[in-house]
């Protein structure tokens, strides 16, 4: 045995944060690899904003299009994020033991989970930004706090990570890729996405309104649209919905 | 060396549902390679696993450099080196990337560029895991297990699937590991594998280990050993009883072609060699049959190492 080879043992963790940041910009960079990702995160939301603010398809009500559409499309890229990508990234990195793996591996869990939430988090930079240059340029003109914009687009990535989570960590990787492309086409259409909720029957619109796509979508218009200050009911659903999603994931949540 | 060993386990029982897949398994592994050897479905995976603190046992103690892989997780997972049977990796990294990564979560990792290079990763270039060959997706795994400098490395069946040659640059890094002082536990189900590679067998069956030591012991003991030789066919075989130990037996299996099985020393050799000049027998073909693990697997179960 000699002690100097090389394969001598000298283990040991990286410190913790570049262990969570390595974490992070992996995640990042296989999110913005992926093809079917992207469609969903960038192409989508992109197409919706162009499409529905330049060409009259749905009645938006009073005043400009693209003033009630942006703030649709910027919660559409939170779930499209937070949920779908999400869920689907997690669900097949479960069946290929990639979790299992990195279980193994002296990143703790927690350390994985706050990294997948920092990856979800750089990309929702990337998608907000992105899509407020386009809105701008169509014409579109912001109201309101940012900082009750953070609060909501902060509440709503943590309700709809909490949900797709819960899918990723208890279906099976096809049924999640499905069932999360499935959850975002009806929430698109019943969720104050692109049609206003008050184009549904009235007895509709108050299960919808409950929904995190609404109170997300609805919440990002009172302000940014209406000027509202802070959206506590919005808020509160959201609120309500991440702690459940996150407690369900948490309790319920297999590794393999 | 350290005596103390780097895997103890003790009474483990672990079952899934009705299904018992661990059941009351004894294992030392000390510093070295070990081998845990049996057919699929014998409980090597749920063993390896428990040692690696994926699954919790129903009873029984574990404990692994010292550590309980469930409780004190945290410490020893840096100092150990998991090799899955499959998969592990996103199926959109790139084999360097991915085992740069793990090189990321050590404190002191190897040289990620010299461990691609010794194990042919290298033509990978750019393709992403899930366009790998089988046998690239079971090196970087092994890559992925080594990477970050561990005492102990788990493998869990390294070779299957592999063709000769990569098997042969699987066995060569796990000398190499041995050699500097890395101990390894691997599960395999074949036999030469765990002749080449072990210091220690560890035969297991149904959830229970059936026999342990090393190749050579498990080889010598308990099986019996056979000498075979040809001569002309209808020879007095009750003599040549006579003229054995009382523990060998002697027949003719086929006419001309004579079994003695027995302790089969070089004693015994002179014994059958003398009786045959005695009786003007010249054998045209003798032999001694030294008994594989294979064998004592098939005596000790009653069942094919591969089914």
């Amino acid at each position: 045995m000699t002690a100097t080879g090389t394969y001598s043992p000298q283990p040991g963790a990286a410190p913790l944060a570049r262990m969570i940041a390595a974490q992070a910009v992996l995640e990042t960079k296989m999110l913005l690899r992926n093809g079917e990702q992207l469609l969903l995160t960038v192409i989508i939301p992109t197409l919706l904003l162009v499409l529905f603010s330049t060409v009259d398809v749905v009645d938006t009500g009073d005043g400009a299009a693209v003033d009630f559409l942006a703030p649709g499309i910027l919660a559409l890229a939170v779930m499209s994020t937070a949920f779908t990508g999400q869920a689907i990234a997690t669900g097949f990195e479960r069946r290929y033991g990639v979790l299992k793996r990195l279980a193994a591996s002296p990143l703790p869990r927690w350390g994985l989970m706050t990294a997948k939430t920092l990856s979800v988090l750089v990309t929702e930079v990337l998608q907000v930004v992105l899509l407020t240059v386009i809105a701008l340029t169509l014409g579109w003109d912001p109201q309101g706090s940012a900082l009750a914009v953070i609060a909501l687009l902060a509440l709503g990535t943590a309700a709809f990570s909490g949900l797709g989570l819960l899918m990723a960590g208890t279906l099976k990787a096809e049924a999640t890729l499905a069932a999360a492309n499935l959850v975002f086409l009806l929430l698109l259409v019943g969720g104050g996405v692109v049609v206003p909720l008050d184009k549904f029957p009235e007895a509709a619109q108050d299960v919808l309104g409950l929904l995190p796509i609404a109170a997300l979508s609805e919440g990002l218009r009172d302000v940014l649209q209406h000027g509202a200050g802070m959206p506590w009911a919005g808020l509160g659903i959201l609120t309500a919905w991440a702690v459940a999603g996150l407690a369900a994931a948490g309790a319920f949540f297999r590794w393999e | 060396m350290r005596s103390e060993p780097v895997v103890q386990v003790q009474v483990l029982v672990k079952r899934y549902g009705t299904k018992t897949a661990v059941d009351g398994l004894d294992l030392a592994a000390r510093q070295g390679v070990t081998a845990v050897l049996g057919p699929n479905g014998a409980g090597k995976t749920t063993t390896v696993e428990i040692c690696e603190g994926y699954r919790r046992p129903d009873s029984g103690t574990v404990r692994v450099l010292g550590l309980d892989p469930v409780r004190e997780s945290a410490a020893l997972r840096p100092r150990i080196g998991v090799m899955l049977q499959s998969g592990g990796v996103y199926a959109g990294a790139r084999a360097d990337e991915m085992l740069r990564h793990v090189a990321q979560l050590h404190a002191r990792p190897l040289d990620v560029d010299a461990l691609i290079e010794r194990l042919g990763l290298g033509s990978c270039g750019r393709t992403s895991y899930r366009r790998l060959s089988g046998g690239q997706q079971q090196r970087l795994a092994l890559a992925m297990a080594v990477v970050g400098r561990p005492e102990l490395v788990f493998l869990d069946e390294p070779t299957a699937g592999l063709d000769p040659q990569a098997r042969h640059a699987t066995w060569d890094l796990v000398r190499d590991l041995r050699d500097d002082g890395v101990s390894v536990v691997l599960t395999t189900h074949y036999m030469d594998e765990a002749e080449q590679l072990a210091d220690d067998v560890a035969i297991i069956d149904a959830g229970r280990v059936v026999a342990q030591g090393s190749p050579e012991e498990l080889c010598r003991g308990g099986a019996e050993n056979t000498l075979r030789f040809s001569g002309r066919p209808g020879l007095d075989v009750a003599s040549l009883l006579k003229a054995l130990p009382s523990d060998a037996s002697a027949a003719e299996v086929t006419p001309g072609s004579y079994r003695v099985t027995g302790k089969v020393d070089p004693q015994l050799l002179a014994t059958v060699t003398s009786w045959c000049a005695q009786h003007g027998v010249l054998p045209d073909r003798i032999s001694v049959e030294r008994h594989t693990l294979e064998d004592v697997f098939l005596e000790l179960t009653g069942k094919e190492l591969r089914s």
